[in-house]
């Protein structure tokens, strides 16, 4: 045992840690620059090696899945991002009314984050399809005329990933502000009440805007999970009808593995990259910051 | 609406009850408020319900009936069939091959990077050396990063050492993909012990690897649980590095599930996607009802706080 050694010349915690540091290194930052090579070359079926510039990145601006993803992008992320962020912040301050049930409850808002997102994709697959979904259930109680075919309409069907996405993790929003709420000093809460504040004036004056940290804190893990969402088009929609559901994440997996465009996956991957970066590191930053 | 207060507030209850109108108010939003909570519950509840039910049914049934309607004569017939021979894509085998390599998959990939994230986040608390913060913060952006990013170089390095398509690879995938939040969870834990604790360890003559296995790990059991849970989670739940880095024989079951509910044969069976779903389900489910408290905790622990 290096008991004593360690003591004076503490080599080895970085001898320990070295091939950690060494390995994430490559894995980050080695595989981003490699990607990022891809993305300037002009590679398709194979990886190939020849430089051409920003070409990949001309041909995926001006290509129109692109441009379908990236408008899909802006409905999906919004939708997921604001919804999610709306209905767990509700869900938050209605089980942080002193609820007997809140343990039950919480368990039962936050299940959906345990299951992957191809479980549940399966599901509502099944219960938004057109024939015997939810369509049917409404026309069977008694409304013959209603329709409901969002999942097979081009124009419709982002929206219904966007409600599978917001059921899938509005519970992780609330679990998150509901730390948040608990984290607040009581005292602050009596004193408004003595001053005869209502509850919901108490809620959107003093404890919502307390709650500032964990606002940003949570918008930057939704955002970033929307802008990574794969799995779940992949199960609900597989990116159809057509390429209407492509994402950013489903265009690059298509071009990159089965349409045989490698240099534009890459390029795609790439500006992926650089949207996850321009909302993760300026956070990372100042959240590193502030702890010292 | 100071009603709610009151009934927010317990040093008031007593003049509530004193006064019937007031005590009408506090049980009408109360009323509210319960309403609105197990509305809530139902809507998250429902697809969970709607997946059991549909896998205990029939296609006569299915196509008959409706779709919240419980089952008439349940039956375990579509999990069977959904186990052992439901086809995913042109192989009909059903999902029991796929399960077991997400299994074999799981197993050594939650283990492997939970003990390096468990040694990386006690030199990154207690044996800080110059630049090792700065380190740290470089590793934490591949929590984040879109792994898109690395999927292309990825494939061609399992290609170069032999192991693309196998299960081998799928490890080394999770297990180097997984480091920066193991190390993130360990270090934000190990930070909040005592330094004196280490300091008397080391004044006692004990060194690097004894205090790690006398004094760190025996008081590590919350994190290790939190950690466990959470590889396990995410790694049983990742479909991309399955969908993109396995092959034929390797799928985990995320994999084997999507290609089952994709498979389009004359009639869709809609009961045995369902059961294939339950199955895919069942071990992230009964990790989460068994040790939810711990799940939560790594969700928020992802959101770096701490």
């Amino acid at each position: 045992m290096s008991a004593p050694s360690a003591l004076r010349t503490p080599l080895l915690p970085k001898l320990v840690i070295a091939p950690s540091f060494i390995l994430a290194f490559c894995f980050i930052y080695g595989l981003i620059a490699w990607n990022g090579y891809l993305s300037l070359s002009a590679s398709r079926l194979l990886p190939n090696y020849e430089f051409v510039g920003l070409e990949q990145y001309r041909i995926l601006w001006e290509s129109e899945r692109w441009m379908v993803a990236l408008k899909n992008m802006g409905i999906f992320g919004g939708l997921f991002i604001f919804g999610g962020m709306a209905l767990g912040l509700l869900l938050a301050i209605l089980l942080d009314q002193k609820i007997r049930a809140e343990g039950a409850l919480r368990t039962i808002y936050l299940y959906p984050m345990a299951l992957s997102f191809i479980v549940t994709g399966t599901a509502w697959k099944w219960i938004l399809n057109p024939g015997l979904g939810v369509e049917h259930v409404v026309q069977q109680w008694g409304f013959p005329n209603f329709t409901f075919d969002w999942l097979v309409n081009p124009d419709k069907a982002i929206y219904c990933v966007a409600i599978a996405g917001i059921w899938q993790s509005a519970g992780f929003v609330m679990a998150l502000f509901l730390a948040g709420l608990r984290g607040i000093d009581d005292s602050i809460i009596k004193a408004a009440q003595v001053d005869g504040a209502s509850l919901p004036r108490i809620y959107w004056r003093i404890l919502i805007p307390s709650l500032r940290p964990v606002f940003f804190s949570t918008l930057m893990v939704v955002s970033h999970l929307a802008i990574k969402s794969f799995d779940l088009v992949m199960a609900l929609t597989a990116g159809g009808p057509g390429y209407a559901t492509d994402l950013p994440a489903t265009f690059m997996y298509a071009m990159a593995f089965s349409r045989g465009q490698i240099g534009l996956g890459a390029a795609s991957a790439t500006i992926m990259l650089a949207t996850v970066a321009a909302i993760v590191v300026p956070y990372l930053y100042s959240e590193l910051r502030t702890r010292k | 609406m100071s009603a709610v207060v009151q009934n927010h507030l317990p040093a008031a209850t007593p003049a509530a009850r004193t006064e019937g109108s007031v005590m009408n108010r506090i049980n009408f939003h109360r009323v509210v408020l319960w309403g609105a909570l197990l509305l809530f519950a139902a809507f998250f509840l429902t697809p969970l319900y709607v997946m059991l039910t549909t896998s205990l049914k029939d296609m006569n049934e299915i196509r008959a009936g409706n779709l919240l309607a419980l089952p008439q004569s349940p039956s375990l017939a579509s999990w069977a069939k959904a186990w052992s021979t439901a086809c995913t894509g042109t192989d009909c085998g059903g999902l029991k091959p796929f399960f077991m390599n997400s299994v074999f998959m799981v197993v050594p990939a939650v283990l492997v990077s939970t003990a390096i994230g468990a040694i990386n986040g006690y030199v990154l608390s207690k044996w800080r050396f110059r630049g090792s913060e700065v380190m740290f913060a470089m590793m934490l952006f591949g929590v984040f990063m879109p792994m898109q990013v690395v999927l292309l170089p990825m494939s061609q390095i399992l290609g170069w050492l032999g192991i693309a398509s196998s299960i081998w690879g799928l490890i080394v995938v999770h297990v180097v993909a997984g480091l920066p939040s193991t190390t993130l969870f360990f270090r934000n834990y190990y930070v909040g012990l005592p330094d004196e604790l280490i300091k008397a360890a080391m004044l006692d003559g004990a060194g690097f690897w004894r205090i790690f296995w006398r004094i760190v790990l025996p008081l590590s059991t919350p994190i290790l649980v939190v950690t466990l849970i959470w590889q396990f989670t995410n790694i049983w739940n990742d479909f991309l590095y399955g969908v993109v880095f396995s092959g034929i024989d390797s799928k985990p079951i995320t994999v084997a599930l999507n290609n089952l509910s994709n498979t389009s044969s004359t009639v869709k069976e809609y009961n045995v996607d369902m059961a294939a779903a339950m199955i895919a389900a069942l071990p992230t489910l009964f990790v989460y009802i068994v040790a939810g408290k711990y799940f939560v905790r790594g969700l928020t622990a992802g959101a770096v706080k701490g």
